[in-house]
């Protein structure tokens, strides 16, 4: 089982504590939004992540858990 | 001021065809110059709808198998732009907890769009059918047709077809059928802002998973699927699937609705085969009235092909990959000779800025700093290394969204300046040229985002 980083960019208001406190796995653009690497989290940072997800003041970093390698994640298609 | 394509047809449009393969047009056969083909002429042109008997339930599960099948084997593909396998869907759609819902959707935010406005205006009954089928399949109980609020011919017609609907034979056998007016911003037809606003939301996208085919609508397995392409399977059920492949190529079977605009005699909305050439289709309309630059495929989340490029340039998937171009929801747009190219596209980057829905942070700003970066280069106002600023901005913008807008946008503007790579130059070094300050070509519609759009639903 695999955790990874994952924002919800809609909730996202780039208050920045995400990346104070997961350095390892995000830096901020020029505007001061995430930018994630969302590769699975190695066991110590596992906990960090959660951490950094409850510091988030509009709860817009998320942890999640690998369900199934078939899962995958799914985008909004195209608009039309 | 714009220069927008016809609102409608003005004439029987002309089809095209391969030699030896069989006939065009599908959809659009018995299209009347004026007004809706009525039930009546839709049924005496297309036969009976062939309908599972409702209420015996195992027949009912048996019939939706053998359509399912049935779409699956004529290998259609989604037509609102994503060209995603359509019973791939659907099955997703039939597998999920709880009664499934259908909605047909004809929002068509696109600008240089027509064909769905003119399915649904001119050929509501076989939209209508095509939903029909398309809620047996995946054990839907309701049909939500979605027009564009600003296409009102569309919205009258597709209302007089529910109603005629309404007092015919089969109505019994019918899911129920609705009809709502969706506001006509760039992204309202995004799936996601459309279950959002068809559940009382703003159309705006929203965060996903999960998406609509698992839980949509009242978190009902909801199946959107553009109108062309329910137009589509209204036929599939009645000829089956080797006739539908008989037209296409094998991985983009079938015929498909094109709009032409640009400076050509007749532009409009015609039925062309996948893998059509693009010069049959500019034939069939008229031939061109100025000298072609480029073309744009694909709408404004699409690509441009330039100059020589387009000759032997053919309409399907297979022949436009290579372009890194598509279809998308099947526009053809034809920039002239006497247009800028930079001019129009910093026109058209400030526009796509104006239609992120201002909800996520790296497209608001992302596609806003690329338009001014853009509009520098046009004015001969960019900093040096302007070319690494628009880079390092188009991959700060892309796959960070919500939704899929700041994707197609940033895909648009990059291939705008790799297609126009001369003209960017000459413009970042002698400022703005003598076709700067012509009218644009491309159509730019003053569309603001509604925040609380008049919405008008038809109950049946």
């Amino acid at each position: 089982m695999s955790h990874r980083v994952r924002i919800n960019p809609i909730k996202c208001e780039a208050h920045g504590m995400c990346a104070e406190l997961l350095p390892e796995r995000i830096t901020l653009d020029e505007w001061g939004y995430p930018l994630l690497d969302e590769t699975p989290l190695h066991g110590s940072q596992v906990e960090h992540a959660i951490r950094a997800a409850r510091a988030c003041p509009t709860f817009a970093l998320l942890v999640e858990r690998e369900r199934s390698a078939r899962s995958g994640r799914a985008r909004a298609p195209v608009p039309g | 001021m714009m220069n927008p394509p016809p609102s409608t047809l003005t004439e029987a449009p002309p089809t095209i065809s391969r030699q030896g393969a069989p006939a065009l047009p599908r959809l659009l056969a018995g299209i009347q110059a004026h007004g809706a083909m009525t039930l009546d002429e839709h049924l005496a042109l297309h036969g009976p709808l062939p309908l599972g008997s409702r209420g015996r339930r195992r027949h009912t599960s048996e019939h939706a198998a053998i359509l399912l099948e049935e779409i699956e084997r004529s290998g259609l593909l989604g037509r609102g732009g994503a060209a995603f396998p359509t019973a791939i869907k659907m099955r997703a759609v039939a597998a999920g907890r709880g009664r499934a819902i259908v909605v047909a959707n004809g929002a068509e935010g696109e600008p240089a769009s027509l064909k769905d406005r003119t399915l649904l205006e001119m050929l509501p009954h076989l939209v209508i059918d095509g939903g029909i089928m398309a809620a047996e399949a995946v054990g839907a109980d309701e049909l939500i047709v979605c027009a564009c609020e600003s296409a009102g011919a569309s919205v009258e017609s597709m209302e007089r077809a529910i109603e005629e609907r309404s007092r015919s034979a089969s109505a019994a056998q019918s899911p129920k059928l609705h009809l709502t007016t969706v506001p006509g911003h760039y992204v309202a037809g995004q799936e996601s802002a459309l279950v959002n606003y068809l559940g009382g939301g703003e159309a705006k996208p929203t965060f996903t998973p999960p998406m609509p085919f698992e839980q949509g609508l009242a978190r009902r397995p909801t199946l959107i699927n553009n109108v062309e392409t329910l137009a589509h399977i209204a036929l599939i059920a009645r000829h089956g699937a080797p006739w539908f492949r008989q037209l296409g190529t094998p991985t983009q079977p079938g015929s498909t609705l094109v709009t032409l605009s640009g400076p050509v005699a007749h532009p409009g909305v015609y039925e062309i085969e996948h893998g059509a050439s693009l010069s049959s289709l500019i034939d069939a309309g008229g031939g061109t009235t100025a000298r072609i630059r480029a073309a744009l495929l694909g709408g404004y989340a699409g690509a441009w092909i330039g100059g020589e490029r387009l000759r032997g340039v053919a309409l399907s998937k297979e022949h436009l990959a290579p372009h890194g171009a598509s279809l998308g929801a099947g526009v053809v747009l034809l920039l002239s000779e006497d247009a800028c190219p930079v001019a129009e596209t910093a026109r058209v980057g400030r526009w796509l800025a104006g239609q992120s829905t201002h909800q996520c942070g790296p497209c608001v700003h992302g596609l806003d700093a690329l338009a001014s970066a853009i509009e520098e280069v046009a004015g001969g106002t960019a900093q040096p290394r302007a070319s690494e600023r628009i880079e390092r901005l188009a991959s700060l913008t892309t796959r960070r969204g919500a939704c899929a807008h700041p994707d197609g946008a940033v895909k648009l503007l990059l291939s705008a300046l790799e297609t126009f790579e001369s003209e960017f130059s000459d413009h970042a070094r002698h400022g703005p040229c003598d076709a700067c300050s012509r009218p644009s070509e491309l159509p730019l519609p003053a569309r603001p985002i509604a925040e609380e759009a008049s919405r008008r639903t038809l109950l049946r």
